[in-house]
This record gives C-alpha cells, structure tokens and sequence, in this order.
C-alpha cells in the first residue's frame, strides 16, 4: 500500500463527499421551510427527521469503520456508545420538560414521580444545563470507551474475543437500562420531549436545525477521521491492523495507539446519539441491543470497509432499504429483502457498494498509477483469531 | 475482502459521478411523494409489528383490524366511502414505530391508526400524534397513568383487571400472601404498585407481599419458582398475580407445571396470558391457574360466536383463536365508525369530538360506551385454564351479566396521581389536578 | 410433597374409575333406601350451578357413607358429572360412555340441556380431600398413601375417625407412615386435641423436615400450650437449617441444569464457529429450526397416532439432525464456502441468512408460539432428599452430556472426524493427503448445525417454540464458546457449566437481572486475564 498516493488522490473525494453533505446540509430544510406546502419542490418534514435519522447512522458508521476499518478491531457493541450518548442528550431534554410532565412535577421526570422517587438521583444533576449535557455525551462514551479499551488492549485482547467482549458490554448495558431501579425509566426509556435550547424540538425550524447541525457533525466527523487515518497516526494504525505483531517489534506502543481510537470512536458515536434522539423524539434500552450493534457494522461491510465515505454510504443505504421495504405491500416480506441484500453484498460486492463502485469505474479507465495493488488477504488477519486450529 | 486502493486511486468522483448522486437522491426523494389518495376511499393506518419480538402477539391484531374493515366495506363502507388498509411493520423497534406513525399520517393521510402494543411504542408514537393531531386506537391493557387527547385506550387499566382479580383470590379463594411476579418493565411496575397499595389497604401486611421482578424473555424460571414455592409454603394461602410478558411466559408456566405447583395449592392469575399465549403450551398442567381479561373466546353469546365464525372464515384457519386486545379492536373500530356517522365527517378534530359517549356493543353482552377521559367501560371477567387451552369463567357466575367497570386513567393508589382527573369534554383535560385545580402538562 | 401430586391423582382417579365400574352394581344393590332420599337431595346440589353449592354437595356425599359416593366424586373430579339445571338431573358419564343416574345408580339417558358441572380450585381441593378420605381403604396400597396424602393436606377433622381406623388396619410401612402423618396433620389444627397427642404431633411433623411440614408448623393456630409451641419452634428452626443447607444443593443443580442447556445451545456453534471460524450468526435459527421440526413430528403424530407421543422425540431427534444439517449443507454450499479465511464476511452473511430463516419460519407456521408437549417421561418431578427435580432438566442435563461424548467420539475414531481435524489444523497438508477438503468443509458445517438442530430438541421442551427461539440463544452461546476458549470442545463444555453454575448461585442473591449482569461483567474481565478462553490453544495459530 502506497499511503503518500492515498492522500492526493482520496482528498477528492472528500471534498465531493463533503460537497454533498453541505448541499443537504442546506438543501433540504431550506425546501423544508421556504416552499409551500404545496409546491413540487416541497420536503415534507417528516423526510427531514428521517434524512436526519439517516445522517446520525452514518456518523455511528463512520466511527466504527475508523477503528474496524484502519485499525483492524470489530467492535460488536458500539451501539452502546450510541445510546449513552443520546441518553445524555435525552437526560438534558428530559430536564427541560420542566413542570409541562404529566404530574407537573417541576423537578422529578414522569416516571420517578409514579415509581415514587421522593428526589432527583445524583448522576441526573448538572443535565439541566446543556453544557453540562453536551460534555457527558461526548465524555460518558469516551470515558467507558477508555476504561474498557484501557482493560482490553493491555491484555492484548484481540480479535474476535474482543469483538464477543464488547458484546457482552452493550448486552450488560442493556439489561441495565431495562432495569427500573437504574433510573433512566427502564423500558419506554426517555420521551416525549418538549425543548431544546428553549426551542419546541417539534417544530419545523427546529427540526430542519437539527438536520442542519447532524450534516455539520458529519462534515465534522468525517474530517477529523480523515486528518486521523492521513496522519502519521494513521499509518501505524493500518500497520497495526495488517500486522499488530510486527508493529509492536518495531516499537510502538500498539495498545495506546489503539486505545486513542477507541476513545475517540466511542465519542463520535456519543454526538450521534445525541443529535438521534432528539430527532426521532425517544431514547430506549433497546439502543443498546446487540443486534443494533451487529447491524452498525454491516452497514460499514455494505458501504466498503476502511473507505470513510463507504461507511457513510452504507448506513444511507441500507437504512434506506429499512424505511422502504417496511411499508407498503412488501411489508411482510421485507426481512428477505434485507437478509438477501446482506447475503447478495457479501457474495457479490466484497468490497461494499463504494469499493464495486470504484472497482467498475476502475476497470472501465485504465489505472493512471502503477505499483498500487490491493492488499491481500492476509490483512484481515489481524481482526479476527485465526479460526483454524493451526495453520 | 480487499481493500479498493487501487480502484480509489483511478476514480475521482467526476461529473458523472455527481450526477449519478443527484439522480440517486432524487430518486429517493421520490419515493417518498405524498401518495394521493383516491377521492372515494378513506385509508386507516395499521401499525402492528409484523417482525421482531412483538410479531408473536400483533400480527394477530393486524388480521383482526383487516376483517373487520373489510366487514365495514362490505356493509357499504362509511359515509358512503370505502375503507381502505394501509399496513406497515414498525419490526417492533420504537423509534421506527415513529418513523411509521408519521409516514401513515403525512405521506398516506390516513384518518385514523389502529395500533401499538406495548406501552414503550404507545410512548413512542405520542408526540406524532400529538403533533399532526390525528387519533389512534389502543386495544392492550395497560398501566394507566396517561391520557391524551389523540389516543382512544380501548384495552383495560388497572382497575379493570389487576383490582378485580386480587379481589376474586382474596374473597373466593382466601388467599392472604401475595407473590407479585412481573417483568421489570413498566406496566407490572405500575400494576404491582398500585396492587400493592391496594393490598395494603385492605390490611395485608407488609411481609406476606413479594415482589419479584424479571427481565425480558426469561427463560430459566427454575430459581424463581422454587423461591414462589418457599414463599408459598409459609402456612398461609399464597397466590401469584403474574404480570409476566409474552414471550417469558412459556418456560414460567412449562417450569410451574413440572415443579407440580399446582392452582389448588398456588393459583397464578396472569394479566398477559390469553388463548393465544396458551395456544403454545400444554395446558393439562395448568388447568386451574387464572387470568383476568375483558373478553373470553369461550363466553358464550351470538355476537361471539358471529365473531369467531367470521375471524374462521377470514383467517381460513379454523383453530384461529380470539382475544381479549382483538375485542378491543372490534369495539374500538365500530366506535370509530359510529363517530364519523354522528360527526359526519373523517376530521380528526370532529370525531375526537364526536367520541366520548359513542355506545358499542361488546361481545360479551354488554354494551361498552366510550367515557370522557377516552377508556372505556368494560366488564372483568376472571376465567381459569382448561385442559383445551380455553378458559372457563369463574367470574362472574353469569358472564353475561357482568358489571361494566370504567376505566380510570388515574390510580386512586398512586400518590402521584390519585389527585389527577382526565375529562376531554368539560375540562378539556387529560390531568386536571382536582386538589390545585390545575391542568398539568400544559405551556407553563 | 406437592410436586408429587401430578401424576398421582391421576393415578388415583384411573385406578377409582375402574373399581367404580366394576363394582357399581353390588353398590347399587346395597344402597339403602332410607339414605337415598338425603343423598338425592345431596346430588341435586350440583345441578344448583354455584360453586358453593358444589361443594357442599361434596361434603354431604362424602360423609353419606353411600357406596354412589366415589363413583360421584371422581366424575366429578374427571369432568364425568353432568347436571340439568331444569330438571335438577345429576349424571355420571362412565368412561365406557354409558351415563346413570347419579342419585341412584341406575341406567339413564344424558338430559338434553346437561352441562358438565363446573369446577374451580376451592372446590378442586375439596374434591381432594374427599377422594382422600373415601380412599383410605382401598385395596391397592398405593392408592392408600395417596389417599393419606391428600388427608395430609387437608387435615380435616372430620376424617380423624376414617384415618385412626385405616392405621389400625394398616399392615404396609409406607402407607402406615403416610397416615401417620396425615393423622398429626389433623391433631395439630384439632383444638381439642389432647396436649400429648399435640407434642407426638409436632415431633411426627418435624421428622418429615420438608417445605409442606414447615408450613404445617407455621400455620398451626394459636391456642398451643407453652410446651407444644416451643417444641413446634425448635422444630422449625432445625427444618430451616437443614433446608438452607439444602437450598445450596438445590442451586448447584440449578446451575448444572443451566449449564446444560448452554452446553446444548453452544455446542453446535463450537463446531461452526470454535473449529471452522465462521461467525455462525444463523446458528440461533438452526435451533429453531430443531425445535419446528420437533413441533411438525408431534403434530403428525398427535394427528395419526396418538398413542406415539412418547416417543416423538425419539423420532424427532434424527429427523431435526437430518432437516438443520442439510440446511447447513446448504447454507454453506451456496454462501460459506466463497467467505473462508474472512470471517467478517460469514458475520455479515449469516446474519443475512439468519433474518431470511427467522422470516421463513414465521411465514410457514405463523409468528405465534407453537405447542411442543412434554412426553410423560419428561413431564413432573421426583424428589432426591429434599430438593425436587424435574423429569425435563434431568434428562436435558444427560442429553447434552451425551450430545457432547458423541460428538467427541467421532471426532476422535471415526475417518470423518479425523479427516475434520486434518482440513481445520492445515488445509494445503490434508488436501495434499488426498482429502477432498471441500467436502469435509461442507459435512463439519452439517455437522455443527444438525447438532444445533437436536439442541433445538432439546430446548422446545423448556422454553418457547417461536420464530424468536434462536435469538434468545445466540449471545449466550458466543459467550460460551468463547468463554471457554474457541476451537477447544472441553473449554465448550467446562464454560457452559461454569455459567450456569456461577450464574445459579448469583441469582438468589443479586436477583435475576443483575446476576446476568454480574456474569457478563466478570466474562469481560475473565477474559482480560486470559485473553484466549479457559482453555487457550497452543501453537502457531494462537498468534495470527
């Protein structure tokens, strides 16, 4: 791999990549809010919440193809870190709702009041102030993501033990969150919101703002990615994932370069969360499932692991297909569609939807440089245990 | 899998690279465009998962809304307009039954959804509701604690099953220790606490309630029974009142059976067990363990058995069973329909108006009205399982001539709430605090 | 004890029935004329429909000393009774189908508008006890002890004379213990009783030192004596300590029993994914698919012939190897095999494969629950001191052990099993040897989903029958397998046991929810300690 030639040529992309996230970023909640309702060009607002969704996915895929894809580690219950982030944001709107709570409780959220909390526990102080709010979801996520990380990767936890830990996490987490006495209102979780930053979250503009602000944390998280993977950084990273061994003889401190990412993972999936909630009006434990996880990286595998945008894409896509495929006359059918895709991309597509897409364009122009050939199979080793007993 | 670097490297995205998106996401876009309805139908959202964990119970709920608009349209539609069913599968994920919920009112402009299950998907479809103000019928038993101008709560609150059910075990059977067993979620929650009051106000002490709870999808019952069975062997009369979800259910009973817990010696009533639950069970162990539900298949009365028979024809499966929720549909579709005749109109605002008081028939023999704080009247029966996977009534001795309960959005054994009061027609009010004289929950 | 009752009165009430017809016309013979008008009117209360009535119906006729009684009680108790509310008619239905007259035994017709006469649990356990109190000299000692067993239970006074009687009488141990005990039953609630016979009581209780005697002791009224209170105390405390004692041995074999239904979940997933490295995402569905099969099999059977439910899961295990092992043939001919040496893409696909299954499943039989019943010799429970175990745990608990030595043995002697370790530990080698590697890699991919399949067997008699049955599974059995350490069989099995175990005797203490999450935090740090399972493997291909 020639990473200095990546660089030049991947920058383009980019840069058509963030083209397209602006233009939506803009693009749509000004249809939104500047046409009539009856006017062709009109975006409905609940496309707008729903492209808002979309955007959310594919920054939790993003965060997960920077450590899967260039670092080689498959976390299976980066859902977690999701959902910690969007219960953060979803403790902060849970406080606004203020004395507007079905008991008019100025303080205590609904459901302490019925389960007959006499005061408010302690880690729900400081979510009043969005502040406050803002820094947990980036550090809460950030913050298990190190401790974890910090736990696992200096026991040289690898591969798929690591991929079944991070599991058993989110499993844990979620089991938890079920629990009423945990205080995070068990199963129907946090809902029915009424502001944020003293705007109705249920009103157009607020609404389109959000979408706004999910693009511009795309934008954001995809740059500080990008700068991450074509740093120095980077390059030991990739090192890592095509050969954690051998990079570690040559000196460098594998498990604090993997625990950075990780960590900063973790956190770019909490601001995912946390513009999530507020768009689709409700946080739950069932965030934390581990099928929401599992189906996170296969948003990534269908996009094109370890190409940024692919991730992106993936989430897009498939989320797409969900929305699609769950109305209408296919509706009782739509898991056959979603499992045949997952099947038909894996046998056909390997490289994800972006990578065919390349390889076809690449086929069609003779490539302009040479000497960069894809790397073989033996990259993958480092991301999963051998599976056969010796080889 | 390989990595695309070589194919990254030889493809810039060009012109026709952008072109290519903007043709993709129009075409998405598209897809989306408000669907126009014919002028002479009227659609009516269905928002039952058909996949997922709760596919077990609401895909029945989706076939029983299908035959009975298909019955109306039959007998000529309403207004003169036929009805038409627009289904999809929220895959019981919550914040997907939003996405739903929204998409059947702004894209499909339904009039009216039939839907939800548990109580997390009501909560999660609220705010829409709310917000686009359009009405949705909900036919499962809930925790109560809630009213809201949008929702129509067809199936039973607490004081129409979990109350009645404790007084049957305490007067007929003389029970005096209670074993409360629910999934730890918030119905059983709420109906443990409430029961608990409850209990304790009728002088059970402190020490003869168990509260016990469990996760979801439970499936190692061994260490739980054996708890109820040492709890149940204290000298007194011991029953359970089980709040037990779905799906845990099957290993409860499967687990109680072989341990030889008996309904002679512990009755367990259940609130969430009905034909259909016990359609996948070996029920000869059981016989004699109780629910408490609104609605028995096995009552006998000629608007049932017209029912069954239709559900029979239309399922074309002649072992279908009924339920307790399937009723509630039933009586919430026909109230539905009878408001729009009275309203003359499918506005939302008009027949939310028009609701409150509709009258409706039930299939027990009695006839349910639909109440100002938007539940309705119904009546308790208490049935105990038969050895055919039916449940015979013990209670009332005449089923037909049971007392219509109505339903009570606000716990009179909460603390929280037993100063609330809900009254959609003279207060307007779905918490109106009969001590401050307030409505909660509005703009402060 | 109560777990015994199930089958027993079932027993009973076979066993009464057939006496009833055999005898019933020496019994109509002897019926007196003088009781006959009385014990009508006795009958006639079932026809009144309440419950209550029924049940003093029952305690008139009990006591009648008419020989019509048991013959009444027991269809009573079997739903043979039937009562026309018009005519106030009473008739028994016999089990040959022939119907009499209730009141006096003789021949009738069944009335047009009788219905069965209606039961509820007070009455059942009235219906109990008088089945015990007219049965305490039956022929059949067994029938005896049951009979004495349900006076046990009831400790009704009124059978204080039968039982003194039935003990004179006595000659066979067992039966004399029973009555026995059912006679201090009976003292200890007698408020009249004298204080000696209260003391014997207490101590015959106490001997027994189970849950029912404690409950006995801790619910006798309040008017003992200082002396028989405190000897009830005593003998109280010594029940509870040495149930405590107990209840360990009772969590232990919980845990076994857990253990054992994780073994049989995972072990098929440490063939797919512990030995050929596919991340076996539709392994959960195998199961299910074990479990359909073991569904379709007892439909066919309860259909065509009913008198095979016993065996149908004999039946049904070869069948569900067949059906989930040709599936995974399939599966991994058509998909697997294009994804070896890159096991992220068998995640992504079987995860595919598991949702087109779990669909496929829910569109061929319904999204419902589907009965799968117990066969008798798995149903109801014996007692081993004083825990009880039930027939399903424990042969669940042999099935897997016996799963697991099978699938050793043919991994151990048999040429396919060499020739699996052979392709696993080094392909280019074995198919230099001539193995066709393929094919091997196919077969062990059966292999591991048809044992997937007999677990799912196995699994139906426990827990749901439902699309959902393999995802409730799936995490577990990853954790298992890797707990344990992955490509090692015994780690499987030291794993699954340890979980339970540990998981079992966290439970009555944290609850059932937080002990689940006690165990997954200390998999999390268990395998920080050692980062490749229980039991790590050795060699080149620990480190990839």
């Amino acid at each position: 791999m020639k990473p200095f030639l990546l660089t030049g040529t991947l920058n383009r992309s980019a840069t058509i990549f963030l083209a397209i996230v602006a233009t939506a970023g803009v693009l749509l909640p000004a249809l939104n809010l500047l046409t009539p309702d009856a006017s062709a060009l009109h975006v409905p607002t609940y496309l707008v919440s729903l492209f808002g969704k979309y955007v959310c996915y594919a920054i939790l895929a993003l965060s997960i193809d920077l450590i899967w894809g260039y670092c080689g580690i498959l976390s299976l219950g980066h859902g977690a870190f999701f959902a910690l982030g969007g219960y953060a944001m979803g403790m902060y709107l849970m406080r606004q709702i203020g004395t507007r709570g079905v008991y008019a409780d100025p303080v205590l959220p609904d459901f302490m009041v019925f389960l007959n909390w006499k005061s408010l526990p302690w880690y729900w102080h400081g979510f009043d102030m969005f502040w406050f709010a803002a820094l947990m979801v980036v550090l809460v996520p950030g913050l298990l993501a190190f401790c974890f990380g910090w736990l696992a990767f200096r026991s040289r936890v690898t591969g798929v033990y690591f991929s079944i830990i991070t599991q058993a996490m989110t499993y844990a987490l979620l089991l938890a969150f079920f629990r009423n006495d945990f205080g995070f209102g068990g199963n129907n979780g946090l809902t029915d919101f009424k502001d944020i930053l003293g705007f109705n979250v249920q009103a157009d503009g607020t609404r389109a703002a959000l979408f706004a602000a999910s693009c511009v944390a795309l934008a954001a998280s995809f740059l500080i990615c990008r700068a991450v993977v074509d740093s120095k950084l980077g390059k030991v990273l990739v090192a890592i994932r095509d050969a954690e061994s051998r990079t570690r003889f040559l000196g460098y401190r594998v498990e604090s370069y993997k625990l950075f990412v990780f960590t900063l993972s973790a956190c770019i999936a909490g601001v995912a969360g946390a513009l999530y909630v507020p768009q689709v009006g409700i946080i739950n434990p069932s965030e934390f499932a581990p099928a929401n996880s599992i189906e996170a990286v296969i948003w990534v595998a269908v996009g094109g692991r370890g190409t940024l945008i692919g991730a992106a894409l993936g989430a897009v896509v498939v989320n797409y297909a969900k929305t699609v495929f769950t109305s209408g006359p296919l509706a009782p059918y739509w898991l056959f569609l979603l499992g045949a895709l997952f099947v038909l991309v894996t046998l056909l597509m390997p490289k994800g939807l972006l990578g065919t897409w390349h390889a076809w364009y690449g086929r069609r122009k003779p490539a302009p440089t040479a000497g960069a050939t894809p790397s073989d199979e033996t990259e993958f080793a480092g991301e999963i245990a051998k599976p056969h007993m010796a080889e | 899998m390989t990595f695309p670097t070589k194919s990254l490297l030889s493809a810039p995205l060009s012109r026709r690279g952008w072109l290519a998106a903007a043709a993709g996401l129009c075409l998405g876009l598209s897809t989306f465009a408000p669907a126009r309805a014919a002028d002479d139908t009227i659609k009516i959202g269905i928002l039952h998962s058909l996949s997922g964990t709760m596919a077990i119970s609401e895909t029945t709920l989706k076939d029983a809304m299908l035959m009975l608009i298909d019955e109306q349209n039959k007998k000529g539609g309403v207004l003169g307009k036929k009805l038409e069913a627009v289904v999809v599968d929220p895959a019981s994920n919550w914040p997907l039954f939003a996405e739903k919920a929204r998409e059947l009112i702004t894209k499909d402009k339904v009039s009216v959804v039939f839907g939800c299950w548990t109580s997390v998907s009501r909560k999660s479809v609220l705010p829409v509701f709310k917000e686009l103000d359009s009405i949705l019928f909900y036919p499962v038993q809930y925790e109560g604690e809630e009213s809201e101008r949008n929702v129509f709560y067809t199936g039973a609150a607490p004081n129409q099953q979990a109350i009645p059910a404790v007084d049957y075990l305490m007067n007929e059977s003389g029970v005096e220790r209670w074993v409360l067993a629910g999934t730890d979620y918030v119905y059983p929650r709420t109906t443990n606490k409430i029961l608990e009051a409850y209990l304790k106000s009728k002088g059970v002490p402190a020490g003869d309630i168990m509260v016990n709870y469990t996760p979801f999808g439970f499936s190692d019952w061994q260490t739980e029974v054996s708890k109820i069975k040492t709890f149940g062997s204290a000298g007194k009369k011991t029953a359970v009142v089980s709040t037990i979800n779905g799906d845990a259910n099957v290993p409860f009973y499967k687990e109680l059976g072989n341990q030889g817990i008996k309904a002679t010696d512990i009755p367990v009533v259940a609130f969430s067990v009905g034909e259909e639950e016990l359609a996948g069970l070996d029920t000869k162990p059981l016989v004699g363990h109780l629910a408490a539900w609104n609605y028995f298949e096995s009552i006998n009365t000629p608007a049932n058995k017209a029912f069954i028979k239709a559900w029979h024809a239309f399922t074309k499966n002649p072992k279908r069973t009924t339920n307790d929720p399937m009723e509630a549909h039933y009586i919430g579709f026909n109230m539905w329909v009878k408001a729009v005749e009275k309203a003359k109109s499918f506005d939302p605002d008009k027949v939310i108006a028009a609701l409150p008081g509709i009258k409706q028939a039930n299939l027990t023999g009695g006839v349910s009205e639909m109440l100002p704080n938007h539940h309705i009247t119904k009546p308790v029966f208490i049935g105990e399982i038969q050895a055919d996977g039916q449940f015979n009534v013990v209670s009332p001795d005449d089923p037909k001539k049971a007392r219509l309960v109505p339903g009570d959005a606000w716990s009179d054994y909460l603390p929280g709430s037993k100063d609330l009061e809900s009254d959609w027609v003279k207060l307007k009010c779905g918490n109106y605090n009969k001590v401050t004289k307030k409505c909660g929950g509005q703009a402060s | 004890m109560i777990p015994r009752l199930a089958v027993p009165l079932r027993v009973l009430s076979r066993a009464l029935s057939l006496l009833a017809a055999i005898g019933l016309a020496a019994m109509i013979a002897t019926a007196t004329a003088a009781r006959a008008g009385s014990f009508a009117d006795a009958v006639a209360l079932f026809a009144a429909g309440s419950f209550s009535d029924s049940a003093d119906a029952v305690s008139q006729i009990e006591t009648s000393g008419n020989p019509l009684a048991l013959p009444i009680v027991n269809a009573l108790h079997d739903g043979r009774l039937y009562a026309d509310e018009a005519s106030k008619t009473v008739v028994i239905k016999q089990p040959d189908g022939k119907v009499i007259n209730a009141a006096t035994g003789a021949p009738a017709a069944m009335p047009a508008d009788a219905g069965v006469v209606r039961l509820n649990n007070k009455l059942r356990r009235r219906i109990a006890a008088a089945l015990g109190s007219l049965t305490l000299l039956a022929a059949d000692p067994e029938t005896r002890i049951q009979a004495a067993r349900a006076v046990y239970k009831s400790h009704d006074a009124a059978a204080l004379p039968l039982v003194e009687a039935a003990l004179r009488k006595e000659t066979n141990a067992a039966a004399k213990n029973a009555l026995g005990d059912a006679r201090a039953a009976i003292l200890l609630f007698k408020p009249d009783a004298a204080e000696a016979d209260k003391l014997d009581a207490i101590a015959t209780i106490g001997a027994r030192g189970d849950q029912e005697a404690l409950a006995l002791l801790s619910s006798i009224p309040g008017n003992l004596s200082p002396a028989a209170a405190k000897s009830a105390q005593s003998a109280m405390q010594a029940i509870k300590s040495r149930l405590a004692l107990w209840s360990m041995v009772q969590d232990a074999w919980y845990g076994l029993s857990l253990g054992s239904v994780l073994l049989l979940a995972a072990i098929g997933l440490a063939i797919t994914f512990g030995v050929m490295g596919v991340i076996n995402m539709a392994h959960g569905e195998m199961v299910m698919i074990g479990a359909y099969t073991t569904f379709v099999v007892q439909d066919i059977i309860r259909a065509r012939y009913p008198a095979m439910f016993d065996y149908s899961l004999l039946i049904a295990l070869p069948l569900a190897f067949l059906v989930a092992g040709l599936i995974g043939i399939l599966i991994e001919r058509s998909v697997i095999r294009f994804l070896y040496g890159r096991p992220l893409e068998t995640l992504l696909a079987t995860w595919g494969l598991s949702l087109i299954l779990q669909q496929a499943v829910r569109t061929a039989f319904g999204p419902n629950n589907r009965e799968v019943g117990n066969p008798s010799w798995m149903s109801g429970a014996f007692d081993l001191g004083h825990i009880s175990i039930t027939y399903n745990r424990l042969w669940i608990l042999c099935f897997a052990l016996a799963t697991f030595a099978v699938l050793l043995a043919v991994l151990r002697f048999t040429r396919f099993g060499l020739e699996m370790r052979a392709v696993t530990q080094n392909r280019r080698m074995a198919a230099a040897m001539g193995i066709a590697t393929s094919r091997v890699d196919a077969l062990t991919f059966g292999l591991g989903s048809g044992i997937a399949g007999i677990a799912g067997v196995a699994l139906s008699q426990i827990d749901n029958v439902s699309p959902n049955l393999g995802q409730s599974y799936i995490i577990d059995s990853f954790m298992v397998v890797v707990f344990g350490g992955v490509g090692n069989l015994w780690g499987t099995l030291v794993g699954a046991f340890s979980l339970g175990i540990a998981n079992k005797f966290l439970e009555p203490f944290a609850g059932a929810v937080l002990g689940k999450i006690a165990i997954l935090v200390l998999i999390i740090l268990f395998i920080q300690k050692r980062p490749r399972g229980l039991f790590a493997l050795k060699g080149r291909a620990v480190e990839a």
